[in-house]
């Protein structure tokens, strides 16, 4: 497994942040994370689930009423 | 944010089987799990009926005051007097359900089925199964049976204690 993007645009909390652990778990430690979201409530959820689970949340950035999040599995 | 250790344990009473009601549970549940807690769920009294393998959710406007749903672009409020009349309640629950569609909100056998998969412990309360009548085979697989001291046998290890 390498690099991977997850598109989350039209899904609701908690989804974004539950397809994203599925995703980081089929891949290797290093391996980065591109999300896509809509969800305005994924840019806290997202800095939360980093800070939590240890995973490195390498960008936040929003362009229009989408959110994009690069996050480094880490463990 | 203080420094101490994260909690890495979280416990959640869950006792309400309506519709609107189950989505607390089973969003903190997954999203726990999600950021690597180890979770457990006991199901009492009404929140039994969410472990049963074929689920058909209501929501009941009785008893909840503050319910207001958006209609044609404001809300109504739901007057607890209206639940008294036939097919309100069954209005009021196809109404949420196409807003739960409409939003992109998680269905309740989505996340059940996302809690299952995540390892979430879920105790079913023995005394409920009789009182309400459930059989084992009426409920979802996987399941742990038991009663009072079980479940706090596991809140005692649990940093979290949530009781829905």
């Amino acid at each position: 497994m390498a690099d991977q993007v997850l598109d989350a645009k039209g899904l609701n909390c908690p989804l974004p942040i539950l397809r994203t652990k599925k995703a980081i778990k089929e891949m290797n430690v290093g391996d980065v994370l591109t999300v896509h979201a809509t969800d305005p409530g994924a840019v806290k959820d997202f800095e939360a689930f980093c800070r939590t689970t240890g995973n490195e949340l390498l960008e936040s950035s929003s362009t229009g009423d989408e959110y994009h999040f690069r996050i480094k599995r880490k463990q | 944010m203080s420094s101490r250790e994260p909690a890495r344990n979280m416990s959640i009473i869950v006792t309400k089987g309506t519709l609107d009601w189950a989505y607390p549970p089973f969003i903190l549940a997954t999203t726990a799990a999600a950021m690597g807690l180890d979770v457990t769920m006991f199901f009492t009294f009404y929140g039994l009926g969410l472990l049963k393998k074929d689920l058909d959710l209501q929501i009941s406007t009785l008893g909840n005051p503050a319910m207001a749903m958006p209609m044609m672009g404001m809300h109504v409020v739901m007057p607890n007097i209206i639940s008294a009349i036939p097919g309100v309640d069954a209005m009021a629950s196809s109404m949420m359900k196409s807003l739960i569609k409409k939003k992109g909100v998680a269905s309740i056998e989505e996340l059940r089925q996302a809690a299952v998969e995540s390892d979430v412990n879920m105790i079913a309360c023995q005394m409920t199964m009789d009182l309400f009548e459930f059989k084992k085979e009426d409920l979802i697989d996987g399941l742990t049976i038991g009663g009072a001291a079980t479940y706090i046998e596991t809140a005692t290890k649990c940093d979290i204690n949530l009781y829905i």
